[in-house]
């Protein structure tokens, strides 16, 4: 078995008292050297803290961010199972960032599964192994003989049992075990992992305790609103702050002067009052003059028309070709050409951006920060602030959603920035919904012109897209680029990835299943015009160009070996579902079903639509998915959560959202402007998980490609008309 | 001058602009922080309290407008059999991804089932429409309601 996250020999457990009696263990893993550092990646380290009171309560500290995947209760979870404990003694607290202490702390990518998966289950194991040596030493038993249960150890010859709290003390001064060779439960054993659990926090929520960032609440505390340009990429010029400064309840006003990179600080005007709506309603006072440059020409309709002429052309650049695509095209008996596209999406994470920031007098930063990234917020400040990292604390907060848009923290610079400008007084900037839609970072638009080409027996023999995205300074930026090894381009003797670029200061930035999102949508729906055009369905051409190959060559990923693609999985899935949905089945009236597939983020996932039109409006009834995300379904309550989100997430971006850019400034303000997905809309849902002898991955992200194609190919298949431009116009459907 | 409104069975006088909407005299005037800001325009529900009983968007109604009126916020949900039933569902169903959006679901939710007590599906998607779930609970949030509703709230 390949496992993703492998240790080095330098891993260290440490024991030490509880003051106040007890246990505490800390578990220092650092990952080995493999780990590729070339992506500007913090050093892969993972930490566990672990500590177990004489009255038996056991604490674990969850060092991740948690914004709603589940993470502060999974990764206790898999510590908890392998020490045996019983779930209702363990206690889960959130850690502060210190990556000297905890390590990597980091919430993104899906990563934490697969790095977590056995590190943590070791941690668990070695604790409840000196655990039982400190028994076998009280009752003078050998430790072989002694067996645990639900926090307890039994010495079955007597019938005695000591908590894991009375021995807790004496497990102190047990020789530590190696963490490499620990041994570890049998899987059938596990008795939390692969429980429904219920989220750690959910019973604080319910009673509306304050937990997320924008909850924070200091002695002295003033809110700030924050008003920037509305034109991306424009400078302020002057700004008349007095009519703001007059109104009631208005503490100060305050010009920011940013730079040019909008993760940083941005040009803007600071309002500050001991009341966030007064704050609010004053920004419609400033008189600011903003120097636009150039950008205020840009719109998304300028883009579309260019990336037109674009694809026309020769690529300015070849990502990537094998075989020889001109003859394989040349000596084609048929030719698909398809031009698509998808939009700029938002976050709309449900807690708008907001950080809360104090100066201290003595010149330390410390923050309440909602952030997925925290080691990047701290970058952020040091470079804005010209402070060292060292005067940066900050305070992990849970989040309202992050969706990836808190991975990137300008809003964490610039309540630094504010509150460097009152020293002393804890300052809380909150966004408004509107500054939040406007000032993202946002999944970026893209074209492509597809062409296939197939040879007189309908074989798809060669296969070309020109790819048209975003640079700013003649850069390719995050979340822009494509890499030539897009599905099935292994798979296909002549392909070629070609691209051209257009310059843009709209922010972009990684949405949940980056770049998966929109290619999922590209592939999959072009596949299914080629499957058409051979008279077959999208399932079976997916499993002959699967045929039986190999999984690919793992690749060295950022947190170190991970595993390559394997066709085997994919075909899994795809039977899977096939079969789940009677995909082939005769369709209800007036309904038809679609098929996606996508491998992102280590995870498997094939999916079916089925969908009408009702009046003009695409309606969604059923959704069927399997997914392969490895041998254990952690939490199966956390899982499910994911996939069902992840799929009406997706069906809300292909129906609905488009955030245009007119001006040179981004057009929806609100969510009557950008309408994601509300109750009434949701489908019925069935998720199948097909466990397979992988370790488990992450859950936050796979589910979501391929719905998008699933539905547009049931909605070729209901109507005949294929949607090549998201969101869906059904006006195109008649 | 100062308004004297009633939350959470407390009589409390707010200083402050009488144009100003409830959410923030209860979030920065008062630290009731369980009520949620989520867009300002009564557009997605995070700030659903009750006023007199109905479920009101508190980003929307001024703070003039609710003298003499009961205002009851999520902090106060458990003082209601209907209240503890649901947060006890929502526990136990795992209903939340991120959660912030649930203090404005719950109290949405509990003025339906005051008025309903039986309400069909439909008619939970209807009362609930009006609620945004930017993680799409909404199975779940929907399948929370129906079991409250089905087994009653005798013994919460």
């Amino acid at each position: 078995m390949l496992e993703t996250a492998t240790l080095s020999r330098r891993s260290l457990l440490k024991a030490g008292a509880l003051a106040g009696g007890g246990l505490m263990l800390t578990a220092s893993l650092p990952m080995v050297a493999k780990a590729a550092t070339s992506t500007g990646a913090a050093p892969a380290t993972l930490n566990a803290y672990v500590s177990i009171s004489p009255d038996n309560v056991i604490t674990i500290v969850g060092k991740n961010p948690e914004i709603g995947q589940g993470i502060k209760t999974m990764l206790p979870m898999l510590i908890a199972d392998e020490l045996d404990a019983d779930w209702e003694q363990v206690r889960i607290t959130q850690a502060d960032f210190d990556p000297q202490k905890y390590g990597f702390q980091f919430a993104g990518g899906s990563f934490a599964t697969p790095m977590n998966w056995l590190p943590m289950r070791q941690v668990g194991a070695a604790t409840r192994q000196m655990l039982l040596g400190a028994a076998a030493a009280r009752w003078g038993v050998p430790a072989s003989s002694l067996k645990t249960e639900r926090g307890r150890i039994i010495d079955p010859a007597s019938g005695r049992t000591l908590t894991y709290g009375e021995v807790a003390s004496d497990a102190v001064s047990q020789p530590v075990p190696d963490l490499e060779t620990v041994a570890l439960k049998d899987p059938k054993d596990f008795h939390i992992i692969g429980r429904p659990i219920s989220g750690i926090d959910s019973p604080r929520i319910v009673r509306g305790e304050p937990i997320f960032g924008v909850d924070t609440l200091l002695p002295g505390m003033k809110y700030a609103a924050f008003e920037r340009a509305p034109v991306f990429g424009a400078k302020l010029v002057s700004a008349d702050l007095e009519a703001a400064k007059a109104v009631p309840g208005v503490e100060d006003v305050l010009v920011m002067k940013g730079g040019d990179n909008p993760e940083l600080l941005i040009d803007g005007v600071a309002v500050i009052s001991s009341n966030w709506w007064i704050a609010k309603e004053a920004r419609k006072k400033l008189a600011i003059e903003w120097d636009n440059g150039q950008w205020a020409s840009h719109s998304t309709a300028g883009y579309a028309a260019r990336a037109a002429e674009l694809v026309k052309g020769k690529p300015e650049t070849i990502l990537g070709e094998s075989g020889d695509v001109d003859t394989a095209f040349a000596s084609a008996a048929r030719v698909i050409e398809a031009d698509y596209s998808y939009p700029f999406l938002a976050h709309v994470a449900m807690e708008p951006m907001n950080c809360t920031a104090l100066a201290h007098e003595d010149g330390r930063i410390e923050l309440w920060a909602p952030t997925q990234n925290p080691t990047a917020g701290a970058q952020g400040i040091a470079q804005q602030l010209g402070i060292g990292q060292d005067k940066i604390s900050i305070h992990i907060t849970r989040m309202g959603g992050g969706f990836g848009r808190r991975l990137t923290n300008d809003f964490m610079v610039q309540a630094a920035a504010i509150a460097a400008r009152k020293p002393g007084t804890p300052i809380q900037l909150i966004w408004s919904r509107e500054d939040d839609i406007r000032s993202d970072f946002y999944r970026p638009a893209g074209w492509h012109k597809m062409r296939a080409a197939l040879d007189a027996d309908g074989k798809l023999i060669g296969m070309d897209n020109h790819f048209v995205t975003f640079i700013k300074n003649g850069q390719v930026t995050l979340e822009n680029s494509m890499t030539a090894d897009e599905f099935p381009a292994p798979f296909l003797e002549n392909v070629r990835l070609g691209q051209s670029t257009m310059e843009t200061r709209v922010p972009t930035g990684a949405l949940r299943a980056p770049r998966s999102n929109a290619l999922s949508f590209v592939y999959q729906s072009f596949l299914d015009e080629i499957a058409h055009a051979q008279g077959r369905d999208l399932p079976a051409l997916m499993l002959e160009l699967l045929g039986d190959r190999e999984p690919l060559p793992g690749t060295r990923g950022p947190f170190g070996e991970q595993p390559g693609f394997s066709p085997p999985r994919a075909k899994g899935v795809i039977e899977k579902v096939v079969a789940m949905s009677d995909f082939r089945g005769r369709p209800h009236e007036g309904r038809a079903k679609g098929f996606g597939f996508y491998y992102s983020h280590l995870g498997y996932f094939a999916e079916v639509v089925e969908a009408s039109l009702d009046r003009g409006q695409v309606v969604v009834h059923n959704v069927w998915a399997a997914g392969d995300v490895g041998s254990h379904i952690i939490n199966p309550f956390g899982a499910l959560n994911q996939v069902e989100g992840s799929i009406i997430d997706g069906l809300g971006q292909a129906v609905a959202l488009a955030v245009e850019i007119e001006g040179g400034a981004a057009k929806p303000g609100n969510f009557h402007e950008y309408e994601i997905p509300r109750m009434p809309v949701t489908p019925k849902i069935t998720v199948e998980f097909v466990k397979t002898d992988n370790p488990p991955t992450g859950m936050g992200e796979p589910a979501l490609p391929p719905v998008i194609p699933a539905l547009t190919n049931a909605l070729f298949a209901l109507t005949g008309k294929r949607i090549r431009n998201l969101p869906i116009d059904t006006s195109q459907l008649v | 001058m100062a308004y004297r409104v009633e939350i959470n069975g407390e009589t409390r006088e707010l200083d402050v602009p009488g144009e100003m909407p409830l959410l923030w005299a209860l979030r920065n005037e008062l630290g009731l922080v369980g009520t949620k800001f989520g867009c300002g325009m009564a557009l997605c529900g995070a700030c659903t309290v009750h006023v007199d009983g109905v479920a009101t968007r508190s980003c929307s109604v001024p703070v003039s407008a609710l003298e003499g009126k009961k205002v009851t916020t999520i902090e106060a949900l458990a003082e209601s059999p209907i209240g503890r039933a649901l947060q006890q569902a929502w526990v136990e169903e795992d209903v939340m991804q991120c959660g912030y959006c649930q203090a404005g679901q719950l109290m949405n939710a509990s003025a339906l089932l005051a008025r309903n007590p039986q309400p069909s599906s439909q008619e939970i998607q209807q009362a609930m429409a009006g609620n945004i779930c930017r993680c799409a609970c909404y199975t779940r949030i929907h399948d929370a309601i129906a079991m409250v509703a089905e087994k009653g709230t005798a013994n919460a």
